[in-house]
């Protein structure tokens, strides 16, 4: 055997293994031409990276600007090479990671909740949207579809409150972010 | 200026106005506007290949050697797709492309017209950059936008799709320096806080090394000189990446040889034992690093490299510098004459005399045989030849790569072309034509194996065509060596499939190509063969038929550390070498 050193089981720290999986919020400003989405959702399938949500519109016409908002895991080093994988991308104007910075973005969702139910079921899914200031956007006799914004959690749980009453379907924006104070991305 | 053209004509107008030489392509339906326009002009020269792989080979060889960018021209669909592993082997090893593909008119896109495919949607994660050129008038800025990002901060491949009618269409043509290339212009120069504590870090380093890689090549020649001023003045030793062999000169004493899965003893233990790594122009690849988590455990590391996304992807250093190879180390250079600062003299003496015993263990020592032909004999030979020749050397990918890197001394860059990050087996005969036509009174070698060298066989018809002499050097083992290699090691000695029975007679192949073929199976008669095989001024395929059974050492084997290296004169049970963690690494 012409091992040199004994290989002992290593006395340093694996490199990766015990950091822990942050969620972070990414802000990516890209010129809106053909397939820039898909090269962003083609960096991310490829690597290996998640998408917890991922919203994207055109934010500045003129410019042929669009804003994406991507949600993602992973660790602080993964979390790094995103971001750089990212700007690495020609089209790709800016990424700023809104979870990192030192002031914290605003995140907002936007869903819309069917529920179908009669009697006292119904009046409690009113008043629980009441209470989360859900505004009715479509009413029959015996369903209501609700609009609703907030954080994430929010709506998380305005939903799980739904369930038990009716809840039929829900369609949801994904998160949108933007940072605090009075400088722009 | 501007112009009114057809797109045919304003694709040739930008490649002479980029300063184009060599088009490297093969035609075909969606893209005869643009063959049309090259035939009625004379300032460019078409490649006719004989496969789109090896139009891009042949291209990635002549940017890799020139400095250059190298261009292709291929048809839509199977054109396209064929390009595509070229495009993924330049992607890979930072070669600057720009690759012409035809599409089918613009109206057909999307309803499976005949040599139709998703072009941009095949090479998006193949290339740096793509573009689908849908309106005339956006072809001139896209193709000079295309070679600035080529050629710019990590150099890589550009895909431009260009719809039949977009080429038949007239429109007004814009020259480079209309353009103006807006978004992309990454950052050269690098922090000067930063390279301060780089500067602080090496002068106080007692065990220093210099992991240079492929971005000294890609830097440029200035970048080879300052890398070489900056060992000359820190006596530091020096290491390199596959990629980057030839920055610096092999026969300097500072020189440790390649480093990394199949590099030398001293190169891996130097950078195991340090305790300051400067790496510059690297990228902490597998086959370099080993097991992650035993990687140069000592050591704080500094990492110089253009592109961000190098930087804390494999290894986390201590001290990252965004920026150019040649700006950093012109810079550092600056800064350190201007402290006046020195290394630890005592430190380093000490150091080097360590260095010195891991050189003493002669790691690519092999037994030597008067009855076959070893292979790392046939390098040496093949070395001793021709060292005092203008000689460039390409490789296939495999064993005979691995020992063209120990044994053939390069001390200039630009003059070892390989793929190293893909490992494309085929990439060196191409690569070879591309190599020779930027200089045709040159030596230009392709050492191959003989199963790589067999999936490009066909471009010695283009060699034949342009009176390219080639030579190619096949160590022929009639095995595909490594696979056998790793066979040994990790799969009980089960060859299975490894061994290619019926082979072709090279040497008549060489003669149905209108070459030369050389056979060779003696030791004794090695010389003169190789020398025969120098001497003729026509495309050679030199079958060296070498020893079956030689293993390409020393090695790091998959998940192993620096310091836990094979040599291949130590007998003993080879296939325990890998543990059960190692065998899922490739």
């Amino acid at each position: 055997m012409s091992i040199v050193s004994p290989p002992s089981a290593s006395i340093y720290p694996p490199a990766t293994v015990h950091e822990k999986a942050e969620r972070h919020t990414l802000s990516v400003l890209v010129d809106n031409e053909p397939g820039v989405l898909a090269r962003v959702i083609g960096l991310f399938s490829g690597r290996g990276y998640n998408i917890d949500s991922l919203t994207v519109s055109e934010t500045e016409h003129e410019k042929h600007l669009s804003r994406i908002t991507i949600v993602t895991s992973g660790t602080p080093m993964v979390i790094e090479q995103i971001r750089h994988q990212l700007e690495r991308l020609v089209q790709i104007r800016r990424v700023v990671d809104l979870t990192d910075s030192a002031t914290p973005g605003i995140e907002r969702e936007l869903a819309m909740v069917k529920v179908r139910g009669r009697g006292e079921n119904r009046i409690e899914a009113l008043r629980l949207a009441d209470a989360f200031r859900a505004r009715v956007i479509d009413a029959g006799s015996e369903s209501f579809i609700f609009e609703i914004t907030g954080a994430t959690e929010k709506i998380e749980s305005f939903i799980s409150l739904m369930l038990p009453l009716g809840l039929v379907e829900v369609s949801r924006t994904g998160v949108v972010a933007i940072s605090r104070g009075a400088e722009g991305m | 200026m501007t112009q009114q053209m057809t797109g045919a004509e304003m694709v040739i107008q930008a490649l002479v106005d980029q300063g184009v030489e060599y088009v490297f392509g093969y035609p075909g339906g969606a893209v005869l506007p643009i063959y049309d326009a090259m035939f009625q002009q004379q300032k460019l020269k078409h490649i006719l290949v004989r496969h789109e792989q090896g139009a891009g080979h042949a291209a990635e060889g002549y940017a890799r050697t020139t400095g250059k960018v190298g261009v292709m021209l291929v048809t839509s669909g199977p054109g396209a797709t064929n390009a595509v592993t070229a495009l993924t082997d330049a992607l890979m090893d930072s070669i600057p492309l720009v690759c012409l593909t035809g599409q089918v008119a613009t109206h057909l896109i999307g309803n499976d017209a005949f040599q139709e495919c998703d072009t941009v949607g095949i090479t998006r994660p193949c290339t740096k950059h793509n573009y689908l050129v849908k309106s005339v008038n956006d072809l001139s800025r896209v193709l000079h936008e295309a070679f600035h990002i080529a050629a710019n901060g990590r150099p890589g491949p550009v895909v431009i799709d260009i719809p039949k009618d977009v080429q038949f269409a007239r429109g007004t043509y814009q020259g480079p320096k209309a353009v103006s290339i807006k978004t992309y212009r990454p950052k050269v120069k690098g922090d000067i806080d930063k390279i301060k504590i780089a500067v602080d870090m090496l002068a106080n380093a007692k065990k220093p090394i210099i992991y240079s890689g492929g971005g000294i090549i890609n830097s440029g020649k200035e970048a080879s000189h300052l890398l070489r001023e900056f060992a000359r003045m820190t006596g530091f030793p020096v290491t390199s990446t596959l990629m980057g062999l030839g920055a610096y000169p092999a026969a300097d004493p500072q020189w440790l040889g390649m480093l990394g899965m199949h590099g030398t003893f001293e190169a891996n233990w130097t950078m195991h034992d340090c305790d300051v790594m400067f790496c510059i122009g690297a990228r902490f690849d597998d086959r370099i690093t080993g097991r992650l988590d035993a990687f140069a455990p000592h050591s704080r590391k500094i990492h110089v490299d253009i592109d961000p996304s190098s930087i804390n992807k494999n290894v986390k250093v201590d001290l990252a510098i965004v920026g150019d190879c040649a700006h950093v180390l012109e810079d550092m250079i600056r800064i350190w004459r201007a402290e006046a600062r020195q290394p630890n003299k005592q430190a380093l003496a000490g150091w080097w005399k360590q260095i010195d015993k891991w050189r003493g263990r002669n790691s690519l020592a092999y037994r030597s045989s008067n009855e076959t032909i070893k292979p790392q004999y046939a390098i040496e030979r093949l070395y001793a030849a021709t060292k005092d020749r203008d000689v460039y050397i390409t490789t296939e990918v495999g064993q005979h790569q691995m020992w063209a890197a120990q044994f053939f001394k390069f001390q200039e860059p630009n003059r070892w072309m390989t793929s190293g990050g893909l490992g494309t087996m085929g990439y060196g005969l191409p690569a070879s034509i591309g190599v020779q036509l930027a200089h045709p009174k040159s030596l230009v070698i392709d050492i191959a194996g003989e199963a790589s060298v067999l999936m490009t066989m066909q471009e010695m018809s283009t060699a034949a065509q342009y009176r390219l002499p080639i030579k190619i050097f096949i160590l022929n083992n009639q095995y595909m060596g490594m696979v056998r290699q790793w066979q040994e090691l990790l799969h009980g000695g089960r060859y299975s499939e490894s061994y290619t029975a019926a082979l072709p007679d090279f040497v008549k192949l060489a003669e149905a190509y209108h070459g030369v073929g050389i056979r060779c199976d003696k030791p004794g008669d090695l010389d003169h063969a190789i020398k025969e095989m120098i001497d003729v001024d026509k495309p050679v395929i030199f079958d060296c038929m070498v020893d079956q059974a030689e293993n390409c050492f020393p090695m790091i084997p998959s998940g192993k550390a620096h310091n836990e290296m094979l040599l291949g004169d130590v007998p003993g049970d080879i296939e325990k070498a890998i543990d059960e963690r190692g065998k899922v690494l490739v």
